[in-house]
């Protein structure tokens, strides 16, 4: 019964110290509830991914990945992109979340959990991936990009414009490029018959 | 902070960062696919960022985020496959022990 009760204490812990965090910047530090999103919805993602790759449990990561995928469409909504964050949710979260979560259930045999997570050149990939955030931040930093200070929302209808009009021989390619993903997928998976198993 | 494209871009640099991690450390084939993922999103949160700071790209950030979402659902379709294909005959997830154009 305590075993049971300790991810709900988790959850409850963690909505308790996303809130207080909301509130204490809210209520002292005066910002606006933009701030405040922006902060709980980038910490949220960030640990989500991290939880992606650090854990040990495979269907974990990729619910852990489904979490973050969430909190990515969140951000999008923030940034003043509607579309998009729709787009995410059903195309990530939808689609290609359940794919890896099949895809896992198909191949993770029972001692999988228990053999090493990392290979052994995990400590060289964590410095170099360390050196990969600190160079894109100094470059975001050292660079003038010529932005405004407000975010532009858009208009739905200009972006459909935009993509049925100006950009209607990308979207005719990508969808063909689809078909010829799925076809190769199954190709590709397909238990040949006289095969191995 | 939600008003400044710095802060999206070094948002979008550290979920790259985590993503490349993942693929240059994990063993199994999976897990660094999933790392694929996260590491597309970032590139995508940079273009929807870019797209919605910069007046001159207009609406074209996300027309180039969607295309790319396409991409990665064809990208992850395929990977799978090829995942399961090897899965198969292997018999393993782990990608250090796919060895045999080693010999």
């Amino acid at each position: 019964m305590a075993r049971r009760l300790i991810p709900i204490l988790l959850a409850l812990a963690v909505m308790g110290a996303v809130t207080g965090v909301a509130a204490i910047m809210l209520v002292f530090l005066g910002q606006d509830w933009d701030d405040a999103l922006f902060w709980i919805l980038a910490a949220v993602m960030l640990g989500a991914a991290l939880l992606v790759v650090t854990m040990r449990d495979i269907i974990r990561c990729g619910l852990a990945m489904i979490v973050c995928f969430a909190a990515l469409a969140g951000i999008y909504v923030l940034i003043g992109a509607p579309l998009i964050a729709a787009t995410q949710v059903i195309v990530y979260i939808g689609a290609i979340s359940v794919l890896i979560l099949f895809a896992i259930m198909l191949t993770q045999t029972k001692d999988a959990p228990s053999r090493l997570v990392f290979q052994t050149q995990a400590v060289p990939a964590a410095f170099a991936s360390i050196v990969i955030a600190v160079v894109i931040a100094l470059a975001v930093g050292a660079t003038d990009w010529g932005a405004v200070a407000k975010r532009i929302r858009l208009a739905t209808d200009a972006l459909s414009q935009l993509l049925f009009h100006d950009f209607v021989l990308p979207f005719e390619i990508v969808s063909v490029l689809l078909l010829a993903a799925v076809i190769g997928g199954v190709f590709l998976a397909k238990r040949e018959p006289g095969g191995p198993s | 902070m939600s008003d400044n494209l710095d802060a999206y871009l070094v948002l979008s640099g550290l979920l790259f960062a985590i993503g490349s991690f993942g693929f240059l450390a994990r063993r199994n084939a999976i897990s660094m696919l999933m790392s694929i993922e996260l590491m597309l999103n970032a590139v995508n949160l940079a273009i929807v960022a870019f797209g919605a700071f910069i007046p001159a790209l207009g609406a074209q950030g996300s027309v180039i985020a969607l295309i790319v979402i396409a991409v990665a659902a064809a990208e992850a379709t395929v990977g799978l496959a090829i995942v399961i294909a090897i899965f198969r005959n292997k018999r393993t997830p782990l990608v250090d022990e796919y060895d045999a154009m080693r010999q």
